[in-house]
């Protein structure tokens, strides 16, 4: 196993505010890695600093083999990412979209039209690519805006709270996509508020006032907290907190 | 490259899509120039007139009854010496004046042609048009209706003097003013809106995970709106040259190139606008009222700056539509090359390097 994200004692201060504090661990290729904790908990802070978006204060960390002081740039091409603000242009169309964003990350005129052939064969959206984003319902906009984002194959994804009021049944088929992209070897970085959606991770850590309280796989956590779910195992972890909303 | 023609291609997409903005984008420059040209053009009514009439003749009087009859017009009184003229003008008695030389009459029988001169006070440029407008139009009815009793054709030319103001100034300055607005609106709105509407969407981040660099994404914002300004320019100024007869005397060329000047000025004022602002409502609302109001108290289109206080004169320096106001005067309407002008596009190019460092600064520290 081939670890693509480590980080080392991987902190960020804002003045006097520790926002992530220390934080040591790696994530290997093709693992759906759990990225939880409470709201303010410091995970929006790490997640820029692995890409690359802001500096960390000290610490290391390389993703895909770069380090996230010096080659920031050579990160931008390895990884994808998916806000939790719905992430496509509305006013665009889906086919505009999809070739915006293939353009933007250097594919060629040839690579999207063969990504946007099978992105949208798979999505099953023949009849919707003339389409402006804004009129699709909101969980095909989720997993087009996922497919979009990992459309020039990132080594690494990171998904900010992708499934924000998605219904069950269409986060379900947002798992299928993400489990099939970890097949081909994607990296999955997620951040999730659905406990159940933590239980579909291979590892899942916890953060908690900027540090982190738990790493290990689902199964290992609920037998080291004596819990019968992961809501449990995080609910214990999380009323811990001092820092709130 | 590529990227950047991905990128631009998408701002395009943008822009035609929005089809209620792009029709006042390009509405808004032709209603302005329009409005301004025509609906500032007072209708004349019962207006006084000085007739002075050496010839005392046949024809002469014809010609007064008919100016009587008119309803534009009302004969004030009729006057020889040139000094009562004067007079009348300055005290602003009169605003026209028809002159008919000794002979009009014999002139017209023998010589088929006579000429009358009109006079008019154009320090208030449109009214003196207009006026001399209505009394050519008389004076040529007069002749044709004449020419279908007589037989014989002959010919009156009025020779019109416009007195104070020979070459109607101000009859026109709102072009570049309307041009400096306008670019004003387009550039300055629309680019601080679109990529603060890239913030609020959250599309912005998405960018800045790309390897596209952020420095990219600023210019292929403001690139459609350079294009879209350059049409304005080119409208507003085919509307005043075809039809409010108002010539370009200088360089076209000139007048492009300090144009674009002016819309990349703009471009980086609405950049500014978008780093410093995080919402579309404040872009639109800093937009409007930190540039749209300047530019049209400050740049000498509509009030004139001379009769400000010092204070107000010496802020009006950093108003850029001033600047361009006078750039835009100078070569649309007094014809002048570039030497005439360096120094206002000197101004203009500090305050763009000024903007565009101070935009730039503060857009990587929000990156970090």
């Amino acid at each position: 196993m081939t670890p693509v994200i480590t980080t080392n004692r991987l902190t960020k201060r804002f003045g006097d505010f520790v926002a992530t504090d220390s934080l040591t661990f790696s994530v290997n290729q093709g693992e759906i890695f759990g990225f939880l904790g409470a709201n303010g908990a410091g995970k929006t802070t790490a997640m820029r600093m692995l890409c690359g978006l802001s500096l960390p204060s000290s610490g290391d960390a390389t993703i895909a083999g770069f380090d996230v002081y010096k080659q920031t740039e050579d990160i931008k091409k390895n990884i994808g990412y998916m806000s939790q603000k719905f992430s496509l242009y509305e006013d665009l169309t889906v086919l505009e979209n999809i070739r915006f964003f293939g353009g933007i990350y250097g594919l060629n005129n040839r690579q999207i039209r063969e990504k946007c052939d099978a992105l949208i064969n798979r999505l099953g959206m023949e009849d919707e690519t003339g389409k402006l984003v804004a009129s699709l319902p909101l969980g095909w906009k989720q997993k087009l805006s996922f497919s979009v984002a990992v459309l020039h194959d990132p080594k690494i994804v990171f998904l900010d709270e992708p499934t924000g009021g998605v219904d069950p049944v269409t986060r379900r088929q947002f798992w299928d996509l993400i489990y099939e992209a970890a097949a081909r070897g994607v990296t999955i970085f997620v951040t999730t508020h659905y406990m159940d959606e933590a239980e579909y991770c291979n590892r899942i850590s916890i953060m908690v006032d900027g540090k982190i309280e738990a790493l290990d796989t689902p199964g290992n956590l609920k037998r080291q907290f004596r819990s019968e779910s992961m809501d449990d195992v995080f609910y214990q972890l999380a009323r811990k907190a001092r820092r709130g909303d | 490259m590529k990227q950047f023609l991905a990128f631009v291609r998408k701002e395009f997409a943008h822009v035609i899509r929005d089809r209620k903005t792009l029709l006042i984008l390009f509405g808004m420059p032709v209603v302005q120039i329009l409005i301004f040209g025509f609906a500032l053009t007072n209708e004349v009514k019962n207006t006084s007139i000085l007739i002075v009439d050496h010839a005392k003749d046949v024809a002469s009087q014809q010609l007064i009854t008919k100016i009587e009859a008119s309803q534009y017009f009302e004969v004030q009184r009729s006057i020889l010496s040139p000094h009562e003229i004067n007079k009348a003008f300055q005290e602003g008695v009169v605003k026209v004046a028809v002159v008919f030389p000794v002979g009009f009459n014999e002139s017209l029988k023998h010589e088929n042609s006579a000429s009358v001169q009109l006079l008019a006070d154009a320090s208030d440029p449109n009214t003196a048009t207009t006026l001399t407008n209505y009394l050519g139009a008389i004076v040529e009815d007069f002749q044709s209706a004449n020419n279908e009793l007589n037989g014989t054709p002959y010919n009156i030319s009025t020779e019109t003097r416009m007195l104070y103001n020979p070459q109607l100034q101000g009859a026109h300055n709102f072009v570049p003013g309307v041009m400096a607005l306008v670019l004003m609106l387009v550039c300055v709105m629309m680019t601080a809106v679109s990529i603060v509407r890239e913030k609020e969407t959250g599309t912005m981040e998405i960018l800045l995970v790309s390897p596209f660099k952020p420095l990219l994404v600023i210019v292929s914002k403001a690139v459609p709106y350079l294009l879209l300004s350059l049409i304005n320019v080119i409208s507003i100024l085919l509307l005043s040259v075809f039809v409010l007869d108002l010539p370009v005397k200088g360089s076209i060329i000139l007048l492009f190139a300090e144009s674009i000047l002016f819309i990349i000025t703009c471009l980086t004022m609405g950049i500014f606008i978008s780093v410093k602002t995080s919402s579309q409502q404040v872009a639109m609302l800093i937009s409007l009222m930190g540039m749209l109001l300047p530019t049209i108290l400050f740049s000498g289109f509509m009030f004139p700056i001379e009769n400000m206080p010092v204070a107000l004169q010496i802020f009006s320096n950093v108003v850029p539509a001033k600047w361009f106001y006078i750039i835009v005067k100078s070569i649309m309407i007094k014809g002048m090359g570039f030497g005439g002008i360096w120094k206002e596009s000197l101004i203009l190019c500090l305050i763009t390097l000024f903007l565009l460092v101070v935009s730039l600064k503060s857009f990587k520290i929000r990156l970090s």
